[in-house]
């Protein structure tokens, strides 16, 4: 199929950006997104021109290094699923594809489609472990832990980090991101030691850093490639409560 | 005179890892944050020791080229990790996960190290549930395992499909918590150029910062590579697109060795080439094979029905279907270990036998289903299925998913000694990045296994008893110091040069072509001829890019295409070795399978009297032959024989 795109370009993080238009001919509809997109880069090598930069990596939806805005929804037009793994049978011919970078001040802009997500890394930075260090540790079955609590935890855990929860919130917050590991930590044994100080400890910098709050609009819920619900965010808010009331 | 001391310990293999510990330099607290400690890599093995190191106090620099240390591509393993902790009481022991290791590797892996990594693997098991990854349980609240290949126990622990995943964010959290406490610092989006060496020893590395282009030096006591294998010199992999051998090449071409280059894994259950315009390929877990059962059709004429759209693969009868697997591997079904299971496809398909285009057969979840119903499928491959069905467009519950085999892992790379030390002193390389653990075929759930071990485990240990002895190393301000200063001006002129060529071919059609000399020739079968063949074809094809490649944009800024294009450089090179040592090995063992040497029944025959070594290749300049140095293996504790899974 043919297509058009509107891929937004910037230089770098000081200049202005804007959308340019680009013609794609002959996509199959069994490649996937950002094969087109390496497509679409060819074509501009080949004739000589600077090519789109974007985040990618592992091609298969678990790194979370894709990102991108497309036709206004963070992952583009299809559920559960990264850029990556979006494929072109979710578009038709002659469509006008436009594409855009995450859009929020917490993830500046580096060049083209590609943006700084380091604050992510800020915020578990912050608390988003267990505090143990390497040897010393019981054995793993000495404490059992319930399947179900296990499997919720795994739930949580599944978060990518992509960015795709800030980018679509509308506060642009990264409660749900924080909520995931609270949770997860939470739910288990080893995680309940430090739960109180941690809940504090990560919502203040994801504050610090310029994140909005939550007020449950549920979008984050919706775009999540992973699924990860905001039931955690109700998690995440008892034990801030909890160590807030401690206090 | 070869530089080659594995520097194997004293005693029984069982007593080796003890005696080491117990004899090894120890560096007292107050010391330890003289000491400066760089760690280039931040998968499972990287950042394992980053984090370890830094607990530890050493001052440690880590570098990774993602946006985040999350995302190295350990974080897409899959299926799970192995350990000898025998909690089902179905016979496991460390003895038999070595011996398995061992056997998996077609007896071509060091019995020191690999007892070893099945010592510590119970470690990692526990210090990973300290640090709440959440594996699967049983309702008990316990924690369950699975089979994978080449074993006869489950032994295989795992948090769904996405193992790697948790573990990694394992790692992940006790790095960041390190970083919080300052004894680890954190370079993103920084490429590693080059390592430098000053009078014998890694000193540090020269990087590029990806978002500027800077170029700057950075100092260490120590250099650690964890750096992950070399499959994209395939071009088309399971590996992540920004995948690289760059790293090792650079400290091959610095003096360390490079070990078995050309034992490479071709996984059997990926998702099949569909087209050229494809930029990777989908690993679909080993755990399915717990449930799934491979086969073909067993008329031709059925087969050629199915590619023509004429059959569907559920109308097959079982009568008239081939469980090739079964049928030619009874003791161990499907289950068999990968480099068996992807031959095995490949003659199929070879034959005539294939389904879709041709190069693909069926993994099927029927008889499962039937046994244990929809959801308990669901609950233990869900997110596979639903990966499946998002590429192919295909439900797997009601179809069986097509497989063939792809470019997975690199068991060769950095030759280390038992310290995981390179033959450059003060260079170590952990993981994928280096050749130790898993001999000529990895099993599956080692890889995490391995990478998790040495991190954790064996380098805070070895890389302390090097630190002990240079305490007295100042450190060297590389603005100042000549060595570095000069690596430094090397890896810019590299650059520039790249930069300036300006010739009319894209660095992904100079990529996709040795692609496909590297399957076609260096793949899963493999002949002199052949092999010949693909070192005149690199060799042309490197001259080519050095003519003709044409990276657009300019250095000092974010540069995908020339990031891209100083890998390729690399990929050439490693290329060329690969098929150079497969050349050379004139005999099949594990995933390297040479047609002039096989069995009657098609099976793998080794020439133990030969090769029973590692080989081990020196750089001696980018256009002499590289110099061939061996490492005798020697095996104490376990009988060599014919690897039989029938």
């Amino acid at each position: 199929m043919d297509l058009k795109l509107r891929v937004w370009r910037q230089k770098d993080a000081n200049s202005k950006g804007g959308f340019e238009n680009y013609d794609v001919q002959n996509i199959t509809t069994d490649a996937s997104f950002l094969e087109m997109m390496d497509i679409l880069n060819e074509q501009l090598v080949n004739s000589g021109q600077d090519p789109v930069a974007f985040d990618h990596d592992c091609r298969e939806g678990i790194c979370g290094m894709c990102s991108l805005y497309i036709n206004g929804r963070a992952h583009g037009p299809d559920t559960e699923v990264t850029t990556c793994q979006l494929h072109m049978r979710k578009f038709k011919d002659g469509d006008t594809i436009t594409i855009e970078p995450w859009r929020s001040g917490g993830f500046p802009v580096i060049k083209d489609l590609m943006v700084d997500r380091s604050a992510y890394d800020k915020i578990l930075q912050a608390g988003g472990y267990v505090s143990v260090n390497t040897g010393g540790v019981p054995d793993a079955n000495a404490l059992p832990i319930s399947k179900i609590d296990a499997d919720e935890a795994m739930d949580a855990a599944t978060c990518i980090g992509c960015g795709a929860c800030v980018a679509t919130c509308k506060n642009s917050s990264a409660m749900l991101f924080v909520s995931a590991k609270v949770s997860q930590l939470a739910l288990l044994p080893q995680g309940k030691v430090e739960a109180s100080r941690r809940a504090k400890a990560m919502v203040a910098r994801m504050d610090e850093l310029g994140f909005g709050n939550c007020t449950n609009t549920g979008a984050c819920e919706v775009e999540c490639p992973k699924g990860i619900s905001i039931a955690h965010i109700a998690r995440l808010n008892r034990e801030f409560l909890f160590a807030t009331c401690k206090e | 005179m070869t530089k080659l001391n594995s520097k194997i310990p004293e005693g029984l293999v069982a007593e080796k890892w003890d005696n080491y510990k117990a004899h090894q330099k120890l560096v007292n607290p107050a010391n330890k944050r003289k000491l400066d400690v760089i760690v280039v890599g931040t998968g499972l093995a990287g950042g394992a020791a980053a984090a370890s190191l830094g607990e530890l106090g050493f001052n440690v620099k880590v570098f990774c080229y993602q946006d985040s240390p999350r995302r190295a591509h350990s974080i897409a393993a899959q299926g799970g990790i192995n350990a000898a902790k025998n909690y089902p009481n179905d016979g496991d022991s460390i003895y038999r996960l070595f011996y398995d290791t061992v056997k998996g590797g077609d007896y071509r892996a060091r019995e020191a190290n690999v007892y070893r990594l099945a010592q510590v693997s119970n470690d990692i098991i526990d210090q990973c549930v300290a640090q709440g990854v959440p594996f699967a349980r049983e309702y008990g609240g316990l924690l369950d395992n699975r089979s994978f290949g080449g074993a006869q126990v489950s032994r295989t622990f795992y948090a769904r499909g996405q193992t790697g995943q948790q573990l990694l964010l394992g790692a992940y959290g006790a790095l960041n918590r390190q970083i919080e406490a300052g004894t680890c610092k954190m370079y993103n989006r920084t490429e590693m150029m080059d390592v430098v060496v000053v009078d014998g020893k890694a000193r540090g590395i020269i990087t590029r910062n990806m978002v500027t282009g800077e170029i700057d030096a950075h100092f260490g006591h120590a250099v650690v590579l964890a750096t992950g294998g070399y499959g994209n010199v395939f071009f088309l992999s399971t590996n992540a697109m920004g995948s690289n051998g760059s790293a090792a090449v650079k400290a091959y071409r610095k003096g360390a060795y490079f070990g078995n280059p050309c034992y490479v894994q071709i996984h059997p259950t990926c998702i099949p080439v569909h087209g050229d315009f494809q930029s990777k390929l989908t690993l679909m877990s080993e755990s399915l094979r717990n449930d799934g059962r491979i086969w073909v059709p067993k008329k031709k004429e059925d087969a050629e029905a199915i590619r023509a759209g004429k059959l569907k693969p559920t109308e097959i009868k079982a009568e008239d279907r081939d469980y090739y697997l079964e049928r030619r591997y009874p003791a161990f079904g499907n289950l068999v270990p990968r480099d068996v299971a992807s031959r095995a496809a490949k003659e199929r398909c070879d034959a005539g036998y294939g389904v879709g285009t041709g190069q693909a057969v069926y993994l099927d979840f029927k008889t499962a289903i039937e046994r244990l119903g929809e959801d308990k499928i669901r609950e233990r491959y869900g997110n596979l299925f639903q990966m499946y069905e998002k590429i192919v467009d295909e439900n797997p519950y009601k179809t069986p998913m097509m497989i063939y085999p792809a470019i997975h892992y690199t068991m060769g790379g950095l030759w280390v000694d038992y310290e995981l030390q390179t033959t450059i002193p003060g260079l170590f390389a952990a993981g994928e990045a280096n050749f130790s653990d898993h001999g000529a075929n990895r099993l599956g759930a080692s890889a995490l296994m391995q990478g998790l071990a040495d991190g954790y485990f064996v380098l805070p240990y070895t890389v302390q008893n090097y630190l002990a002895d240079e305490l007295h190393t100042p450190r060297l301000n590389p603005e100042e110091t000549k060595e570095f200063i000069e690596a430094k001006d090397e890896v810019q002129n590299h650059i520039n040069k790249l930069m300036n060529i300006n010739g009319s071919r894209s660095v992904d059609s100079i990529h996709k072509e040795l692609g496909h000399i590297m399957w076609d020739n260096v793949g899963m079968a493999r002949n002199e001829k052949g092999l010949k063949d693909a070192i005149e074809k690199i060799s042309a094809l490197r001259k080519e890019f050095w003519a003709n490649v044409k990276v657009p944009g300019s250095a000092n800024e974010m540069n995908p295409e020339l990031e891209k294009a100083n890998r390729v450089a690399d990929f050439l090179e490693l290329g060329e070795l690969m098929a150079r040592d497969a050349l050379h090995r004139e005999e099949s063992c594990g995933g390297h399978f040479r047609e002039e040497f096989q069995t009657e029944e098609g099976e793998a025959k080794r020439n133990d009297q030969d090769f029973t070594y590692v080989a081990t290749w020196e750089y001696k300049g980018s256009e002499a032959s590289p110099e061939l140095h061996k490492e005798d293996l020697k095996y104490e504790a376990i009988e060599v024989k014919v690897r039989n899974y029938k």
